[in-house]
């Protein structure tokens, strides 16, 4: 290609903060780059399926705005910036699927919270990323829209649910994309796919106009391919919001301010929990490899326990189902999405709105969600879960007391090939099984690409403290200055077809 | 055999909010079907739910009025069920921790007998939309207008043992809500309905199977409803059957009731709190500050309106029980200048008059200003009471204020003390007979007596002169004779 030829990097390769300090220095307009990822997606994307939705008209149309706001010299940070949504943020005009034939006709008349923020900071919009239904898997395997590959091994999964977004990031089909983790799914498909993710403090972005799954659980974050490019995308997103009830006023940082501060000092926790039976040799060398680099940086590393861990994935899958299973009762073909044909009575039309609009995994967590809430099972399931998420919490709690941060492998290993878990849905559950004490806390955690394995990447996860996102981003740039896990691209992602 | 009933009532009060519990909307009825139904009305995926304080403040209110304890921290929950009109297919409501804990009412009978109601909690919850079934080709109509509108569901301990205190309890609620101006009131809309849990039992044994009649939106439907049901449930056992635990439907123009759905039926809600709505936690000034601010309640209205305006315990508990009563009447009363008069026109005329037309003293024809100007007149002498009674009917059917009516019906009385002197001397003059045995009565008789001349008096001026003027000269003039 004549970039590579002339050494110059293509404009897809480059990182959101090359991007704006490429339009500041006029090297390239928001038209020419937007113009440039929409047709790099349009030729490539046949292979990934990361998009649902690509928004050609609008995205160029933002972007001749960006431009001339530019040119006026009132630009906003994300002036310009192509970016890509995940498919469960609604956008005012634009079909919001979330994955599920349910939504294939659904065009919100309102944007999200995160959708106006990134519209407020000048970014454009290249489209909305697939993903699975409803936000429920870790292998992008249950959208309506079909699955996601991997740009590393197009026969494997990208992680899910924010697949899409994850490979989008991965293939270079757009510089950054914002996600959702109920149970890890930023940090998984984020390690899978090889690039940085991050999800915020529950409470530090706003829900309002973001598709719930598990409301007490879900929270939306930035993926990039660096944890800078993470920093400046939570600085657009974290904000308080009225219209939430469960987001905290409480100011957001700048997230970039922190980021070269030096490692000496900090206290890692290496839970022992975390790399016990099931964790993969190469991933946990890869992790170990890490914690050595940070330690060389300055850090200490700490062992600590977080006892209940092994809690994590049973009460999890009782809450978040429980929560699914309510928050998904109102797709009932009553006033949007889809309804059955013909209805012969309301029952027939709940009942076949409902069997025709859901996939397979929605479907068992909504009843497993209804099952755990029933009367007579209220208390064994929901409320013990509960009582597990405290014990769980204070783990955390106590260990904070003594780190600063937590750190350990994001997921038990690399990207597993497509199907490989389908008929095992609790194998596809401890895919999480590292991720999804963190939602059940309401801490942030992230994860950042620190090694492959069979030419596979490998996720390191970062947890912090309540509201520490700038201490978590401040530690994954240091690492990410002194290795290059993160600069590293799948070897086919400018070719069509993907394959070797 | 002696049965007993037993009664336990759920109240619904929409509370008088601007606008919807968790949304911006307007909760003003009779808007156009939809037309008052957000994104977040029509439970539009991402949409989120912020409540609204003023609901809050409102059911403390409540609470406080009847001496509940206000619960620190309350939970709302998620109460899941399908249906067309609740968007969500999950009410948001209070279950484990309602926001007004136990508390109680005091009631009053006709025959002067107190009894207390306990109040087992009262939980704020978010109303339904309706369903509309005319006029859709066999389709039904969704109006999504009223959903969200905020409601205080108070919910009776089984303390009620008649369709009296049932109705009696149901009035005082009326009374407090309406009081406090959470709750307007209007029963015909919707604000305020009722679910009767009855059953029936022998004096001293357990509590029988019970009913629920849901959505009774009047006293006398209520009533009529208890009668009925009971009768039914002792039929029912008397014959050897059973009654069993079901809900039912109330038809007050029909007067029959029949069965909605039966225990099995019954939905399984699977309530769990709302994760989208963090628990309130009030602290003890919040909660003392509205206490400071709380209006008079009926109970201080009642005993207040004996002292300070020389009413029986009855026309009391009339006047004061009713907020918009107790306006009307202290308006009326304090424009008149004449408290007793006014208290009788209002409990006499004015309330039969809104009974046979099923009006409440708010929507009177009447207003409490323009009665004043009546009695005005009445006690200057304008009018006399029967003329009284002529302009009335004339301000009810809108003719305008008390002045104007008599002025262009010439209702004037006659209270010149010359012309009533000549009519009492002709009076006299024709009745010799009577006026002779005036003369011979035993003093104490004599008063009974002066009915006869006054009513010729009367009927001569054509029922124009001044009663109390011409009480005075004929009494003058008789004496006089003696």
């Amino acid at each position: 290609m004549t970039d590579s030829i002339t050494n110059k990097k293509a404009m897809h390769d480059n990182t959101i903060a090359e991007i704006i300090a490429g339009l500041n220095a006029g090297e390239f307009s928001s038209v020419e780059i937007t113009q440039h990822f929409l047709d790099r997606i349009k030729q490539l994307d046949s292979t990934y399926n990361s998009y649902i939705t690509v928004n050609e008209a609008s995205a160029l149309a933002q972007a001749e705005a960006a431009d001339k706001r530019r040119a006026e010299g009132n630009a906003p940070m994300f002036c310009g910036v192509p970016i890509a949504h995940k498919d469960i943020f609604c956008t005012n005009g634009i079909r919001t699927s979330c994955g599920s034939k349910m939504l294939d006709n659904f065009v919100p008349p309102y944007d999200a919270t995160v959708v106006e923020n990134f519209a407020n900071a000048g970014a454009v919009v290249l489209g909305k990323t697939n993903m699975d239904e409803f936000a429920m898997g870790s292998s992008n395997e249950t959208s309506f829209y079909g699955p996601v590959k991997n740009p590393w091994d197009t026969n494997t999964v990208p992680g899910g649910s924010s697949g899409g977004s994850a490979a989008a990031v991965a293939a270079h089909l757009t510089p950054g994309a914002t996600a959702t983790d109920t149970g890890g799914s930023i940090r998984q498909p984020a390690a899978l796919c090889g690039i940085t993710g991050l999800k915020p403090t529950y409470g530090r972005v706003s829900r309002w106009g973001m598709i719930a799954f598990a409301s007490s659980l879900d929270q939306g974050g930035p993926m990039a391919r660096t944890a800078e490019d993470c920093a400046l995308m939570l600085n657009v997103m974290a904000s308080f919001d009225p219209k939430d009830s469960t987001s905290i006023d409480r100011e957001a940082p700048d997230y970039t301010a922190n980021l070269d501060q030096p490692l000496e000092g900090l206290k890692v926790g290496i839970p022992k929990e975390y790399f016990e039976e099931g964790l993969n040799p190469g991933t946990e060398q890869a992790v170990r490899d890490a914690l050595a680099e940070l330690e060389k940086q300055g850090a200490t590393l700490v062992s600590i326990s977080l006892p209940h861990t092994k809690l994590a994935v049973p009460a999890y899958y009782v809450i978040a189902p429980a929560e699914a299973s309510a928050n998904l009762s109102r797709f009932d073909g009553v006033r949007y999405g889809h309804r059955c044909e013909d209805p012969k009575d309301l029952r027939d039309m709940y009942m076949r709105t409902r069997a025709e609009g859901f996939g397979d995994e929605v479907k068992r967590r909504i009843l497993v969600g209804a099952y755990c809430l029933s009367a007579g099972y209220y208390d064994a399931y929901y409320r013990k879960a509960q009582q597990v998420r405290r014990l769980i919490k204070q783990d955390f709690v106590d260990a904070f007391e003594q780190v600063d941060v937590i750190m350990g492998p994001t997921s038990p290993s690399p990207a597993f090939e497509f199907g490989a878990k389908g008929d095992d849905p609790v194998a596809m559950y401890l895919e999480d099984i590292y991720t999804i004490a963190t939602n059940l806390a309401g801490l942030p955690g992230m994860s950042v690409p620190c090694g492959l394995v069979d030419n596979k990447p490998v996720g390191l996860q970062i947890i912090g403290n309540y509201f520490d996102e700038s201490r978590m981003l401040n530690v994954a740039h240091q690492f990410q200055q002194v290795t290059d896990w993160h600069q590293q691209a799948p070897a086919n992602i400018d070719v069509a077809g993907g394959e070797k | 055999m002696e049965w007993e009933t037993v009664i336990g009532l759920e109240v619904h009060a929409q509370l008088a909010t601007k606008s919807k519990i968790f949304s911006g909307s307007s909760t003003a009825f009779g808007s156009e079907p939809n037309t008052q139904a957000s994104a977040l009305d029509l439970a539009m995926p991402g949409t989120l739910p912020v409540p609204n304080e003023q609901a809050y403040r409102y059911a403390i209110m409540f609470g406080l009025a009847i001496d509940a304890d206000i619960a620190k921290t309350s939970v709302f929950e998620r109460k899941n069920y399908f249906y067309p009109d609740l968007p969500k297919a999950y009410q948001t409501t209070q279950l484990e921790k309602p926001i007004v804990g136990a508390g109680h009412v005091e009631i009053e009978l006709a025959d002067g007998t107190k009894k207390s109601i306990r109040i087992h909690h009262a939980h704020l919850e978010e109303d339904a939309g309706k369903s509309l079934h005319e006029d859709f080709h066999g389709m039904s109509g969704i109006d999504l207008n009223r959903a969200g509108t905020p409601l205080v569901e108070i919910v009776s301990e089984p303390d009620i043992r008649n369709a009296e205190e049932a109705v009696a309890f149901a009035k005082k609620l009326h009374s407090i809500v309406t009081s406090l101006g959470i709750c307007d009131g209007e029963m015909s809309q919707g604000s305020m309905r009722f679910d009767v849990n009855i059953s029936v039992r022998r004096p001293g044994e357990e509590f029988g199977t019970r009913t629920e009649t849901k959505n009774l939106n009047s006293f006398r439907f209520m009533e009529d409803c208890i009668a009925l049901e009971v009768e039914r449930q002792i039929d029912l056992i008397e014959d050897g059957g059973k009654v069993i635990q079901e809900t039912r439907l109330y038809n007050g123009d029909t007067k029959q009731a029949r069965s909605m759905r039966s225990k099995e039926e019954a939905n399984d809600y699977r309530y769990f709190p709302c994760p989208d709505l963090l628990p309130v936690v009030l602290d003890d000034d919040y909660i003392e500050n509205i206490r400071k601010e709380l209006p008079e309640l009926p109970d201080a209205r009642h005993d207040r309106f004996m002292e300070q305006h020389g009413l029986s315990s009855y026309d009391a508990n009339i006047l004061s029980g009713d907020a918009n009563m107790a306006l009307f009447f202290e308006t009326a009363a304090k424009t008149s200048g004449d408290t007793k008069l006014t208290a009788n026109w209002i409990m006499g005329e004015l309330s039969a008059r809104l009974n046979a037309e099923e009006l409440s003293i708010k929507h009177s024809p009447v207003s409490a200003e323009q009665l004043a100007g009546m009695i005005i007149r009445l006690v200057d002498g304008t009018i006399s009471s029967k003329m009284a009674k002529q302009v009335f009917e004339a301000m009810w059917n809108g003719d305008g204020d008390a002045d104007d009516i008599i002025e262009a019906k010439g209702l004037k009385q006659v209270s010149d003390s010359g012309a009533i002197e000549t009519l009492v001397d002709e009076v006299i003059a024709n009745s010799d007979k009577q006026v002779d045995n005036y003369r011979n009565a035993d003093e104490s008789k004599r008063p009974k007596m002066l009915g006869y001349f006054v009513g010729q008096i009367m009927k001569a001026s054509k029922g124009q002169a001044n009663p109390q003027q011409v009480n005075e000269i004929l009494l003058k003039k008789l004496n006089d004779l003696i």
